[in-house]
Formats: C-alpha cells, sequence, structure tokens
C-alpha cells in the first residue's frame, strides 16, 4: 500500500478535544486504506491519538515529531 | 498513559473490540464547569465511535435552551426561576469563582487563546458526530420548557426509563 497522503488536517495550536473530534469528521470524507496526516501542538495528543486508534480501528501508522509539531499519519480502517 | 493504551492494545489485539461501545452522560448541572466537560467527553466518545448520549436534567436543561430566549416558563414560579438563572449555553455560569459573571468572562477569554473549543462549538460539533442530545421530559415540564425554546438539532423529550435503558451496557456519567 502507498503513502499517499489523501488529505491533511492542520489542528497546531488547537487543545483537546478538537484535534481528535476533527479528525473523526475528516476521517468520515476518506475511503477505507486513504491516509490521512494530522498536524497537532497539543501534547496531550500523542496518548489521545494511539487511544483513539485502539478504539476505531484506524491504523495510526507513523508518528513523528519536529520543533513542537506532531505528525500523525493515519490509516483509514 | 503510555502503559495504559499499550494494555489496551494487548488486550485488543485481535480486534478493535473494546468493551464499551456506548456512552451515556447525564448531565445534571447548568454550571459551566460542568456542561463543558460534559461536552468534551460527549464529544470525544462519539469521536471514538460510541454510541453517545446525553441526558439533560434539572438544571442541566437550561443550557440548551436558545441564547435569545430570554425568560422561559408557563407560570410566575417557573419564570422567576428563569430570571435568577438565566437559561442558555452563552449565559451559564461557573460552579465556583462567578464573580457574577466576571470569572466564566475569563475563562471563555482563556479558553479562546488556548483555542480550546467553546461549548457552543462543542454542541454543533456533537451533533454533527450524532451524540444524541436528550432533554428530560419531567423537567421541561417541571421548568415549563417547551420544545420550541431548545436549540434545534435536540431527539425527542425522554423519560428516566430511556435514560436507564441506555445506561445498561453503557459507561455511564453523572456530570
Amino acid at each position: 500500500m502507498s503513502t499517499t497522503i489523501a488529505r491533511t488536517l492542520d489542528m497546531k495550536g488547537f487543545a483537546c478535544p478538537l484535534p481528535i473530534a476533527k479528525t473523526a469528521q475528516a476521517i468520515r470524507e476518506l475511503v477505507t486504506g486513504d491516509v490521512l496526516e494530522v498536524l497537532a501542538t497539543d501534547p496531550g495528543s500523542v496518548p489521545d491519538f494511539d487511544a483513539w486508534s485502539v478504539s476505531t480501528g484506524h491504523q495510526l501508522v507513523e508518528r513523528t515529531e519536529e520543533d513542537g509539531v506532531f505528525r500523525f499519519l493515519i490509516r483509514k480502517g | 498513559m503510555a502503559a495504559t493504551v499499550e494494555a489496551v492494545r494487548e488486550a485488543t489485539r485481535d480486534s478493535v473490540h473494546v468493551p464499551h461501545r456506548k456512552l451515556v452522560i447525564m448531565a445534571w448541572s447548568g454550571d459551566l464547569d460542568r456542561i463543558w466537560p460534559t461536552l468534551i467527553l460527549g464529544t470525544t466518545g462519539a469521536a471514538m465511535g460510541m454510541e453517545t448520549t446525553v441526558f439533560f436534567t434539572f438544571w442541566g436543561l437550561f443550557p440548551l435552551v436558545k441564547d435569545d430566549v430570554r425568560i422561559t416558563g408557563d407560570n410566575w414560579m417557573q419564570k422567576l426561576l428563569s430570571t435568577m438563572d438565566r437559561p442558555g449555553l452563552e449565559h451559564v455560569k461557573l460552579g465556583k469563582m462567578n464573580f457574577a459573571g466576571a470569572g466564566p468572562a475569563m475563562m471563555r477569554k482563556l479558553a479562546r487563546e488556548h483555542q480550546v473549543a467553546s461549548p457552543k462549538e462543542l454542541v454543533e460539533l456533537a451533533k454533527d458526530l450524532g451524540v444524541k442530545l436528550v432533554p428530560c421530559q419531567m423537567t421541561m415540564d417541571l421548568l415549563g420548557l417547551h420544545r420550541d425554546d431548545l436549540i434545534d438539532g435536540v431527539e425527542e423529550p425522554a423519560g428516566a426509563t430511556t435514560a436507564l435503558l441506555e445506561a445498561q451496557d453503557a459507561i455511564t456519567l453523572f456530570i
């Protein structure tokens, strides 16, 4: 499977629960297998995206951090 | 936190099944510092794929009233209640440190600065994510509230039996 990014959601600066809630909204628009990129600065989003992935079955394929910006790649399950 | 997530992951390795797929919140309070976390948890539950219902009862019902509805109620007692505790999400008070409205104003300012979603924004998100917002019929009668006093997008009013039936196999919070 390719890692072509279907959509990017910029949640930099936003606090809980917006990064997760907006991600849930965004992923509805995608089809299974699509990859959503989410950018966030809320440190709480790190455990939250783990928990969200476990709960929803959407796979967190990559998580990186650069200059305080977390980048999550999520493949729609 | 990481350990907890690992434990959940371990327990759900072969499937995406987690024990509770439903969340029921009894929103009893009309205080900003209770209604806010209620809406945060409600939207998050729905975002996690949980079937989420919030029952609004007693003081919890006033935040569901439209902001431009000044006085509610059919008789003088109900009307007096609504003048003492103005309905509407824009007018809710803090449970502590209210300082005649200065507390909530500061709280909302801080929230804007930290880009925390406002209660109003969260209600819209909740509705969009499929959270069921259910007014308590008995409280509607008690306070003299009518369907057209309430914001759009709420469910038909229901009773305690409906609430408890929903709660049977759900995580249940009373806030």
